[in-house]
């Protein structure tokens, strides 16, 4: 027989109660269908374009060259050339001295960067403020450090007659933002350029948020990956560089974003030492090192991209011009079904409202999924369109606000995008037919 | 008065040094403080900044030290894996992201050889998790296995990150020391035992798990089946799991044979085995690791590795599938590297363990692994001026990197409170080093006799 302490053990769970509330993840249902359905896939947001030549020449240099000790380990928060390289390039950009070994630190992806700042920063019992809608990982990591996600929207305002919607459109309200700050607000975590809707914060919002965050001594995880992604000539305005910022700020960027190269995962946190300390501890008792050819690869990209900064050759040039172009062609796609789309500032991400083409899926009134997610299933696999439903980035009190909306990625070849184009135009034409 | 009381609560001792200030400056000051104060570390974190790797690896960069401390291999992957790479880096869709819980031809390879290691079924997309090296495994099997409340078995010396991983998820480490057993002339790895009865004291009911290590670091034992079939029956007795980390299974030395715990009876369902690429094919930069154990505990590590990074590096991952379908098609011959490696390794082991001999030291000859350990105290080093409170093998391996440019690392970093004056007298060398590497160290041994003479 087993004693009581056995079968008490044995009741338990054998997962730990900080897994609670994390284990549903929309990627891991919306890639699969993605990859049994669609025929045209601008859901899951990665480019299907290759990353430039010259990146992959450094890669392959890396790799074969006679120093072979690049496949072993290298330094545990960055490889020397890649953190040097940053603190150059962001010490430019945000306008101040940067120490390589004390103000960067290199994560694998954007994505661990994240995790770091909710370990290091969040205890039990903390508040983080998240705009919605948000990437969909913020909220289960800060439950996961046991802190308490609370959630503020981005409300859209109507848009003038007969112009399209902007991601412009998009807005916190300040009193409400105001509101959500209380005694327990450890941070807010800020996504700009904003993903899934392509809002680029402009300086006067980027201030209220900054102002608020210096008021309440609260901190601000500013996830920037899409920072080079911006359109019609806005501004990227880091909010670290705002008065009283540096020292509340961890800035967070991507190589797979910044280079077309997301199956890479090199990312990196920008900031000051007494925070990034922190997150130096949580990455040493996590994963340690991150892999060495591509910290050294991305390192090679930013030289180049240091010596051509704001010329025409620059990546970080070119690649906004070419997403740009891209984005037009699928806001004149969808807008010529009756598909709405809001048009994004930045990323390369758009939503729609599919509003219009709601005959297609009926309501069902007592349903536990919203009606976005629904829709986009459907379509996924009757018409091998692949997008991701928007309210995989509300909260669950929220996914209902706004559940007519679908997003899809444009970083797609010009085949792509036109095969995307023929999807709904077929579509249209069916529908209107008797 | 002026600010939030919360901004005060925090200020402590510091508030009634600066009330005595004018008003202003006293403001600004109690705002600075506060500032210093409120964000600092999280409790889960507390105490575990200092690191025995940030200290040495530092030290040891310095290319005219003869580094045999820090455990990575100085000589070339094979050059199959190094095209592979080129190969996969070459393909534009690899470039992107893959699957999460492990790219699928990676998982699927996997799955095949380690279904002919264990002799069972191993499903690719639910038994395995691929993670960022063998470190990301053990964190993201300690996070979603380990908690509050819980105990976790840690036998010494270990492997350093496992005791603050533990902290790190609240639970509480419980060490065991491997005792020598041996008074014979010759000291290999196998004299290091458990002491079974001392090892049953350890479980009681809030023992989560037990840590595992074989081959092991750094002492290169290779636990026998009966060493396991002990843990075993206690594990099983008190429903514990088994974190074993392999990650140097394929490094052992003749006469010996690498015992998958997993494998033995009652044992699958509740083990994580944990695997390393890195150890696998000397790219230990390459930062690819596993997890592989039964669905129902692996789907809580894939919780946690959705919320920590996602995926793994798409290109690495598929040249390491391709590397491993050319060594699973030849298992069954003597030139596949798992073998191939283990050969050159040991001649490795056996010149280290000559020139340590050699030099007038006592090397405990490892089974297993690419380390081995020794104690240094017979050289009768006196360090007792040097005022650092640390222990005498970090002192001496700070004097021997000085003075005689060749870095170890020591031992009393891999052992817990208790027991690190029992260690302090050893220090680690890692002998996966190519020929010209060895020769120095040599030159140095050598050098090193004659000056005590």
């Amino acid at each position: 027989f087993l004693s009581l302490s056995l079968q008490a053990k044995m009741s338990r769970p054998v997962q730990a109660r900080r897994l609670e509330g994390t284990d549903k993840n929309i990627w891991v249902e919306f890639v699969k269908l993605a990859a049994t359905y669609s025929k045209v896939n601008l859901g899951q947001g990665f480019p299907d374009f290759p990353p430039p030549d010259f990146l992959k020449e450094s890669f392959v240099r890396a790799l074969s060259g006679e120093n072979y000790m690049l496949h072993q380990y290298t330094r545990a928060f960055g490889h020397p050339p890649l953190v040097k390289i940053l603190a150059q390039f962001f010490g430019k950009l945000l306008g101040r001295d940067l120490d390589p070994m004390t103000n960067v630190m290199v994560t694998v992806g954007a994505y661990q960067a994240l995790f770091c700042c909710f370990q290091a920063l969040v205890d039990e019992g903390d508040e983080v403020i998240i705009i919605e809608p948000f990437f969909d990982c913020y909220e289960p990591m800060v439950k996961m450090a046991g802190g308490t996600p609370v959630f503020v929207p981005l409300r859209l305002k109507a848009p003038k007659d007969g112009k399209l919607m902007s991601s412009a459109d998009w807005q916190l309200d300040p009193a409400e933002l105001a509101s959500k700050f209380s005694e327990r607000t450890k941070a807010i975590v800020l996504n700009s350029p904003n993903n899934p809707l392509g809002k680029v914060f402009s300086r006067e919002e980027l201030e209220l948020i900054a102002d608020l965050c210096v008021k309440h001594d609260v901190l601000c995880i500013s996830d920037e990956v899409y920072e080079w992604l911006v359109y019609d000539g806005k501004e990227h305005i880091r909010i670290a560089s705002l008065r009283g910022m540096w020292d509340h700020t961890v800035t967070i960027g991507s190589a797979g974003k910044t280079f077309s190269a997301t199956g890479w995962k090199v990312g990196w946190t920008v900031g000051p030492n007494r925070l990034l300390q922190h997150l130096r501890t949580v990455h040493q008792n996590s994963v340690y090192h991150c892999a060495t050819i591509a910290q050294e690869a991305v390192a090679q990209g930013f030289q180049r991209e240091l010596e051509l900064y704001g010329k025409p050759d620059s990546y970080f040039v070119q690649l906004p011009k070419e997403l740009q172009q891209k984005r037009d062609w699928l806001v004149q796609s969808l807008d010529a079904v009756g598909m709405k789309p809001i048009i994004p500032e930045g990323t390369y991400f758009l939503v729609a409202d599919i509003s219009k083409f709601k005959s297609d899926v009926p309501d069902v009134p007592d349903s536990d999924e919203p009606y976005d997610s629904r829709f986009a299933k459907w379509m996924v696999k009757n018409k091998g369109l692949a997008a991701i439903p928007l309210s995989a980035f509300y909260s669950g009190a929220h996914k209902n606000n706004y559940n007519h909306f679908i997003r899809f990625c444009f970083a797609k070849e010009e085949a792509t995008l036109k095969a995307a184009n023929d999807i709904l135009q077929k579509w249209k034409r069916e529908k209107t037919s008797p | 008065m002026l600010f939030a009381s919360r901004s005060f609560c925090c200020l402590g001792i510091r508030t009634y040094q600066l009330r005595t200030d004018s008003l202003s400056r006293s403001i600004k000051l109690s705002a600075l403080a506060t500032m210093a104060f409120r964000h600092k570390n999280t409790r889960r974190i507390e105490g575990l900044d200092s690191n025995v790797w940030v200290e040495f690896t530092k030290v040891a960069a310095d290319p005219s030290i003869v580094n045999l401390g820090q455990g990575l291999p100085d000589i070339s992957p094979p050059s199959y894996v190094k095209e592979e790479l080129a190969k996969a880096a070459a393909v534009d869709r690899l470039n992107q992201y893959t699957r999460g819980f492990g790219h699928p031809s990676l998982v699927k390879a996997l799955s095949q050889v380690y279904e002919r290691v264990c002799g069972r079924k191993i499903d690719p997309l639910t038994d395995i998790l691929v993670t960022v090296g063998a470190y990301g495994s053990l964190f993201s099997t300690i996070q979603a296995l380990i908690e509050e409340g819980d105990e976790v078995i840690i036998i010494e010396p270990f492997y350093d990150c496992y005791e603050p991983m533990v902290k790190m998820a609240g639970a509480k480490p419980v060490f065991i020391p491997l005792r020598y057993k041996n008074d014979g002339n010759t000291a290999s790895s196998a004299d290091w035992v458990l002491d079974p009865a001392e090892l049953a004291n350890k479980f009681n009911s809030k023992t989560k798990a037990i840590i595992l290590n074989t081959p092991h670091n750094p002492i290169g034992k290779v636990f026998t089946r009966e060493e396991l079939q002990v843990i075993a029956d206690l594990c099983i007795k008190h429903d514990t799991l088994c974190i074993s980390d392999e990650v140097y299974e394929w490094l052992v030395y003749k006469g010996n044979k690498h015992v998958k715990i997993a494998t033995l009876p009652g044992m699958w369902e509740r083990t994580i085995t944990i695997g390393s690429a890195g150890k696998t094919y000397s790219v230990t930069g390459w930062k690819l690791g596993w997890s592989i154990g039964p669905q129902n505990l692996i789907k809580h590590l894939q919780v946690v590795h959705q919320n920590t990074l996602y995926t793994c590096p798409t290109p690495l991952q598929e040249a390491l599938a391709q590397a491993f379908w050319v060594d699973y098609k030849r298992m069954d011959d003597p030139d596949c590297y798992f073998y191939s490696l283990s050969r050159e390794l040991e001649s490795k082991r056996d010149r280290m363990a000559q020139l340590l001999q050699e030099a007038g030291l006592k090397p405990v000859i490892p089974d297993g692994g690419y380390f081995m350990i020794v104690d240094v105290s017979t050289l009768n080093v006196d360090l007792s001026d040097v005022d650092e409170k640390q222990p005498y093998d970090y002192k001496f391996v700070k004097w021997m990197i000085r003075s005689k440019k060749l870095s170890a690392i020591p031992l009393s970093a891999f052992c817990g409170p208790e027991t690190k004056r029992q260690f302090e007298k050893y220090i680690r060398f890692c002998f996966i080093k190519k020929d010209s590497t060895l020769d120095a160290a040599e030159a140095i041994l050598k050098n090193w006799n004659k000056q005590t003479a």
